[in-house]
């Protein structure tokens, strides 16, 4: 209840999202309005880029649920009794499988987190290393973006490992509509997870070539977040699959 | 004008391909949609030249061409209407104006991702090839209309050009959606994160208004087609069924059961409805400016035209079921797509009225942008007073299908917004080129084509209250419609002269362009931002300064100032009222 306080220092928190700079938006008189003056104002600007790009991914997502749900309650014409009937045929998930997978994905977002709030650190502390004399020590840091790629691709390849096991039980892409909706749904999200591992193996690669470390810290941090929707997404078609089928 | 630190994100570049061709510039980039449009317009006009040359002689064969084939013809009006919609309407007033000028418009340096606005441009000319290519393939070009309706557009053996063709097209549009939404992301975030000093929502020039909003309705509109998109292409290549019910062609079945085609016509028109705003809008943000500008007045009722473009933009996504009127939904649901159509009415006239408003005992100064935006609003009232016609279910039905649609949304949507984009070209031509327009070119181009438009337009209203069906490639041995031939016949000259009148804007434009006389740094006595810097804009837009905004965009004829205009960056202005 900060406004209850007579005095309320906001300081933004490293790790939190918080950011390096206080959030002033253009044109408020608050900011300098100057386009491009620092790393804080440019992954101020990077956070807002990732947010209002969500705003697709949802709708496309949402889009391909609507149809879901549109064709699962759509009667289909039957040449064989001359009427229309119900063929829904739900597709059978291997339950075991997607929830090793999520807890996998669980894990990843947790590493990213970590992983982001380790390059913030770093990124605060850049100052004071460049500092003649001054050293805190050799902190090499657990190579947590590494670890967060390499548990993205065991997601993936449980999906795929998944899919091998609906093969397996008859269900492939055209088999019905209910089996075509689980593989583009678990595809598409398959891709936007990719997307993501891609950009954090930049990350992780572009710190080899010396980058900014505050540059390398922006391009962790909205992956990270990214990352984190990537989860809660999949945790919201895995759901969905289930309890719709 | 004020000044703090001179930053940009990337200097400027020397090279030539980086300089003209991946550049980063937004500048560049504007330019580089604006003529992608500009050759994407002069292909779509061609096209329809062609349609209009076979509805009147439909045996005639053409040079080079041959007899245009009825699978032909359903061929050039896909390809016309696709090209139009999606790389004339959609491209040249938000990505190409909107790129060049919401930037210096809000006093920014450039968009807030540069190189993503660079990959945005790239992937539209990729999709613009594509598209085009779908010409050569075998097969030719995909007949199923811009509008895609399945189960046409996902079988592949439902006509001539649904083969590869009709892959490339669904491949077109897709790319066309992720540019879009690369556009929409950089437009959003530009404008909520750059904006200078001073510069408030509210002080923000109407046409950044329109390109915010236009922005986000792409951004929620085109992930929708691009789903739509891939259930097609999965349909039409790994044998799913999302569109496609039982369908035996030729005593074939085709091996899909159970896809629904009305689910393309949602997915799609959720899509398609914003689309038509996403063209519109850009261009009322130009008319607006224009009329201001040359009516030496400010715009009138700024607020009410924010909340009016807001109020457009949001029913704009709760209307789509109006496209849908005969695909048998319940009288329940289009009553209410019906009475939400007609509400878009309201803010339309909210912004109609203040246009008028803003002429009403002005000083106007009838130049070529003003004429060209005046002609916007006659259009835009021409056709949107047949609006609320097909937005009745009990009219819509016997105009379904028929020319009067033709007639309606060409006007409303098509022309009304290439006149936005004429507008703007003009309006602008000094700032992005350093030089003018040629007055007389303009103003002969402009009456050519306001009545040429007229001739060919209103009359298809009347050919679709006598019950002529669109997309019909050849009328002339059916009886009822043979009388309609004049007209038809008349349509087709008017369009010939109005389509041959677009060579005299084509020639004022490269003329212009080099021979021009020099343009001062504010030839209209405007007073956004972009008429404070330089002729045409340096790298940075302000020369290593950002402006600091003390006004709002309009402020002419204002009382106890200096001159009949305030610029936004004049403090001394501020002070004088």
């Amino acid at each position: 209840m900060a406004s209850l306080s007579p005095v309320t220092v906001s300081v933004p928190e490293a790790g939190h999202g918080g950011g390096s700079t206080p959030p002033h938006y253009g044109g408020d008189g608050g900011g300098p309005g100057d386009g491009y003056p620092d790393y804080g104002r440019r992954l101020r600007r990077a956070r807002l880029g990732l947010a209002v790009a969500l705003a697709p991914i949802l709708m496309f997502f949402v889009s391909l649920a609507s149809a879901y749900i549109v064709r699962q309650g759509l009667p289909t014409f039957d040449e064989k009794s001359n009427t229309y009937v119900r063929d829904w045929n739900p597709t059978d998930l291997p339950l075991a499988m997607l929830l090793v997978n999520t807890g996998l994905l669980a894990a990843s977002s947790l590493t990213a987190e970590l992983a982001r709030r380790q390059i913030t650190r770093q990124a605060a502390l850049a100052p004071v290393r460049s500092i003649p004399g001054v050293s805190l020590g050799s902190e090499t840091g657990f190579p947590w973006l590494y670890v967060t790629v390499l548990l993205g691709a065991g997601f993936l390849v449980g999906q795929w490992l998944a899919w091998q096991e609906m093969a397996n039980r008859g269900y492939y892409l055209a088999t019905n509509a209910s089996s075509s909706f689980v593989y583009l749904l678990t595809a598409a999200h398959g891709i936007h997870l990719a997307g993501g591992a891609v950009v954090l193996l930049y990350a992780a690669v572009v710190s080899l070539f010396h980058k900014p470390i505050e540059a390398r810290r922006i391009v962790v941090d909205v992956t990270a977040w990214y990352w984190h929707f990537i989860f809660l997404l999949w945790v919201g078609i895995f759901a969905f699959l289930w309890f719709l089928r | 004008m004020a000044t703090s630190a001179p930053v940009h994100a990337h200097a400027a570049p020397q090279g030539f391909i980086r300089r003209y061709v991946f550049s980063l510039d937004h500048k560049v980039i504007g330019l580089q949609y604006y003529f992608l449009a500009l050759v994407a317009v002069f292909v779509g006009m061609f096209l329809s030249l062609l349609m209009r040359i076979h509805l009147i002689w439909p045996t005639a064969i053409l040079p080079g061409i041959g007899e245009i084939k009825p699978e032909t013809y359903l061929s050039l009006l896909t390809m016309h209407g696709t090209i139009m919609v999606f790389f004339v309407l959609t491209t040249a007033p938000q990505s190409g104006f909107g790129n060049y000028f919401l930037p210096i418009q809000i006093g920014a340096p450039d968009m807030a991702f540069p190189v993503l606005n660079m990959l945005s441009f790239w992937t539209t000319f990729a999709a613009f090839v594509v598209l085009v290519s779908a010409f050569f393939v075998s097969g030719g070009a995909p007949l199923h209309g811009w509008t895609g309706y399945a189960p046409l557009s996902a079988l592949t053996n439902s006509g001539p050009g649904e083969q590869l063709g009709a892959d490339l097209w669904i491949t077109s549009i897709a790319l066309f959606c992720v540019a879009s939404l690369m556009g929409a992301l950089n437009f959003i975030t530009t404008i909520l994160d750059l904006r200078a000093k001073g510069m408030t929502m509210m002080r923000m020039p109407l046409t950044c208004w329109a390109w915010f909003v236009t922005a986000i309705l792409g951004l929620l509109a085109f992930g929708v087609l691009l789903s739509a998109g891939i259930l097609l292409l999965l349909d039409r290549n790994l044998g799913t069924s999302f569109y496609v019910p039982l369908v035996v062609v030729n005593g074939q079945p085709m091996g899909h059961r159970g896809g629904s085609p009305l689910l393309w016509q949602h997915l799609f028109w959720f899509f398609g409805h914003p689309e038509v705003y996403i063209a519109i809008l850009p261009g009322m943000g130009v008319t607006s400016q224009v009329l201001s500008t040359f009516s030496r007045k400010p715009i009138f009722g700024y607020k009410a035209m924010v909340y009016a473009i807001m109020a457009i933009g949001f029913l704009g996504f709760v209307v789509w079921g109006h496209h849908m009127f005969m695909s048998g939904m319940s009288p329940y649901s289009a009553f209410a797509f019906s009475i939400m159509t007609m509400l878009i009415g309201v803010p339309s006239a909210i912004k109609t009225f203040n246009w008028l408003g803003t002429i009403h005992n002005g000083r106007v100064r009838f130049q070529s942008p003003m004429l060209y935006a005046i002609g916007f609003v006659s259009l835009f009232v021409s056709g949107g007073l047949s609006g609320p016609f097909l937005a009745q279910p009990v009219l819509d039905i016997p105009l379904h299908d028929t020319y009067f649609v033709v007639g309606h949304f060409h006007l409303i949507m098509g022309v009304a917004a290439i006149f936005g984009i004429f507008a703007a070209t003009c309006y602008w031509f000094p700032k992005m080129f350093g030089r003018m327009m040629n007055e007389t070119l303009g103003r002969v181009h402009f009456v050519i084509t306001l009545i040429g438009t007229y001739a060919i337009f209103m009359p298809m209203h009347y050919l679709g209250m006598a019950g002529q069906t669109r997309r019909y490639s050849q009328f002339t041995e059916v009886p009822y419609m043979t009388r309609l031939i004049p007209l038809q016949t008349f349509m087709s000259y008017a369009a010939f002269i109005t389509i041959g009148a677009q060579l005299i804007f084509l020639i004022n434009l490269f003329w212009s362009m080099f021979k021009g006389p020099k343009a001062s740094d504010n030839p209209w006595e405007a007073t956004t931002l972009e008429w404070t810097t330089a002729t045409p804009p340096p790298h940075d837009n302000f020369g290593g300064h950002t402006p600091v905004v003390h006004h709002g965009p309009y402020e002419y004829s204002v009382p106890g100032a200096a001159k009949d205009y305030v610029m936004q960056t004049d403090p001394a202005g501020a002070a004088a009222h």
